[in-house]
């Protein structure tokens, strides 16, 4: 009772301090820069960063489970590599096959973890090895052109109604994926998952299935990326995607999902990612006011500097709670 | 981890001498299939049995074993060490900066390298003692704790050289990477007296014995009176010394440190052959001449593949597999 309690303080805590994290960030770059909030700075923001959004979705999702998806930087090079192969084709034949990459890869998970009863750590270990290899040896080692004429590249590049098409797919699946994590018996099953399995699986639940579900996913939203990666850039690149994994964990916990499972919510996982992703979109801009002049390099600082404030606070928090409770 | 009492029938007794003997498979499976992966390349490679290609493996393996030795002393504990790579960016920076005098000015060259051998090391023990502290004060998972550093790490290695590659020619310091007593890489040895004094102390110190204590039971541990939280930050600091150490031998081996690269993906590699090896990945049991054999493994299968022609990608395909039935097996003699 009283770990419910304090993880349900957490969760709000973490939630609405991301959140709040957030818009301080925003506010502190309207006041500061122009054009921050300029129409050209929002969708690009959005644009570059939907890859990484789809990715820490899947990631949000494994880790509720209490497990842990190491390949998807790798799935995502993969996907990017098949769809680039297959982009003269068109952009939905680009398109499903970069996907359907990524749900083999995550079926591979699915099947090493739960047939085989291998730790989620090992197994995606493994299988971001065997992506990453799978992803060299069809791209022969270097980056594969996509096709321009077929209108791959609209997947990447194009707009809808205004606004960035990768952005809709993004937006679609945070849709999604907090309406299943919310309001579906799968859903609620996913979280029972993280928070015991035991108990879950002896309450009659398909512990087993959800989980295998859940790395399913996380590898086709990885082959997702893979396609907006391709096609953004205008190449399929075998060797992207590396340390991508760890961005997106880091997303997750700065949304406040506890990474011992059980707990977790979709929304502040974009917030996450959206703050990591300002970051370094606010360092453009102050290297841009001439004061000061920080090299990209500061960026992985300033967001190592950032994980570590926000999991030392979270850390704090749950002491307290626990002490008080 | 959640693991239920499997429902089996029970074993019908005729079977039990095929139970030892799988039992004997999976226990020595490492060194059976070192052997076996040997015996092949006797059969197959070209030019195997040289002292040449003795070297080429040893060195090539050496810095994966000694971050593989922190590694699994770490894992040992329960823990995990994201930050190694990252750490051995930060030594490979360090170490030019000094003998280049670029950071300070340099009384003699002798002194330079002395100190180019011995600050990063510390620096990178220190950053190990602060994931440690993370860990232990503020009670933070090893993998969020080690992964600030993953990201920072990298990072900070860039800041300090400003991206730029430093290359540098001094045999003094080149010596760790470069240097050969007796026709053996010095790399290897230090390696080997790494690893033997390593195994010594998880075996035969009180030290050691604490460390497993941990990993099993941290609360039995606790409450049996030792120092848990003390023992964890040690662990941590030996993890960061030994990637202090392994990236500067890869800078000297390279006469090049570029921070982009240094331990790029070294994390994994550690860990793969921390598991290959047999050390139980949620602590509590460990060997560190496992993880030695885990790494000459995973090296010897690329090097037999990329030596018959097989493309270095496709050698990745065959690393996952390996990992993945490496693994399987050694669960299978658990159960």
């Amino acid at each position: 009772m009283n770990d419910t309690i304090s993880f349900k303080t957490l969760q709000t805590i973490g939630r609405f301090g991301v959140l709040l994290a957030l818009i301080a960030l925003i506010v502190f770059g309207w006041l500061r820069y122009d054009n921050f909030l300029g129409t050209y700075n929002v969708l690009s923001v959005l644009r570059y960063n939907s890859m990484f959004a789809l990715v820490a979705l899947g990631m949000c999702f494994v880790i509720i489970t209490g497990g842990i998806d190491l390949s998807v930087g790798s799935t995502a090079a993969l996907g990017s590599v098949v769809a680039a192969l297959v982009s003269p084709y068109g952009a939905v034949p680009g398109l499903l096959a970069g996907v359907g990459a990524g749900f083999m890869i995550g079926a591979c998970n699915a099947l090493i973890i739960t047939r085989l009863n291998i730790l989620p750590f090992i197994a995606t270990l493994a299988t971001m090895l065997a992506a990453s290899g799978c992803a060299l040896l069809l791209a022969g080692n270097q980056s594969v052109s996509v096709s321009y004429e077929s209108g791959f590249t609209e997947l990447g590049q194009g707009d809808f109604l205004g606004f960035p098409i990768p952005a809709w797919m993004a937006l679609t699946a945070y849709l999604l994926g907090s309406l299943v994590l919310n309001f579906t018996a799968f859903g609620r099953t996913v979280l029972a998952v993280g928070g015991n399995e035991d108990a879950t699986r002896l309450m009659g639940l398909p512990a087993i299935r959800v989980k295998a579900l859940v790395y399913l996913a996380s590898g086709g939203l990885a082959g997702l990326a893979g396609v907006i990666l391709a096609a953004q850039f205008g190449a399929g690149q075998p060797i992207e995607g590396v340390g991508w994994e760890l961005f997106a964990i880091a997303a997750v916990v700065v949304g406040g999902t506890l990474l011992t499972g059980g707990v977790g919510s979709v929304g502040s996982t974009l917030a996450g990612v959206l703050l990591l992703g300002l970051i370094f979109n606010i360092l453009n801009f102050e290297n841009g006011l001439g004061w000061i002049s920080l090299s990209a390099y500061w960026q992985s600082v300033i967001r190592g500097l950032f994980l570590l404030l926000v999991v030392a606070l979270q850390a704090r928090l749950t002491v307290r709670t626990e002490e008080t409770a | 981890m959640a693991e239920t009492v499997t429902t089996l029938p029970p074993r019908p007794t005729q079977e039990a001498p095929r139970y030892e003997l799988k039992n004997l498979l999976t226990r020595y499976g490492s060194w059976i299939a070192l052997a076996l992966l040997i015996l092949v390349n006797l059969a197959i490679t070209p030019n195997f049995a040289t002292w040449q290609t003795l070297n080429v493996n040893l060195t090539q393996v050496s810095a994966i074993v000694i971050v593989g030795v922190g590694m699994t002393l770490v894992i040992a504990t329960g823990g995990i060490d994201l930050s190694v790579g990252a750490l051995m960016a930060i030594a490979g920076a360090l170490a030019p900066l000094i003998f280049l005098g670029k950071l300070f000015p340099l009384p003699s060259p002798a002194i330079g390298i002395a100190l180019a051998f011995v600050l990063p090391v510390v620096a990178t023990a220190l950053l190990g003692w602060f994931n440690g502290w993370l860990i232990t004060h503020l009670r933070i998972q090893p993998i969020i704790a080690t992964l600030v550093l993953f990201i920072a790490g990298r990072g900070i290695a860039q800041v300090f050289t400003n991206g730029n590659l430093q290359v540098f020619n001094l045999p003094e310091f080149q010596f760790i990477g470069l240097g050969r007593v007796f026709g053996i890489p010095f790399q290897a040895i230090l390696m080997a007296v790494i690893v033997i004094v390593a195994a010594w102390m998880l075996r035969r110190t009180v030290f050691g014995r604490q460390i497993l204590a941990v990993g099993g039971n941290e609360r039995a541990a606790r409450l049996a009176g030792i120092p848990v939280a003390s023992v964890k930050q040690r662990v941590y600091l030996i993890s960061g010394a030994l990637s202090g150490i392994a990236g500067l031998i890869v800078i000297a081996r390279n006469s090049a440190a570029d921070a982009n690269l240094v331990g790029l993906g070294m994390e994994l590699d550690a860990i793969a052959a921390v598991a290959v090896g047999g050390t139980l990945l949620t602590g509590g049991r460990a060997t560190v001449i496992g993880t030695l054999v885990g790494a000459l493994i995973i090296q010897l299968v690329r090097y037999t593949l990329l030596a018959n022609g097989v493309p270095d990608a496709a050698a990745l395909v065959a690393k996952a597999a390996i990992i993945v039935l490496a693994v399987w097996l050694q669960r299978q003699g658990q159960r």
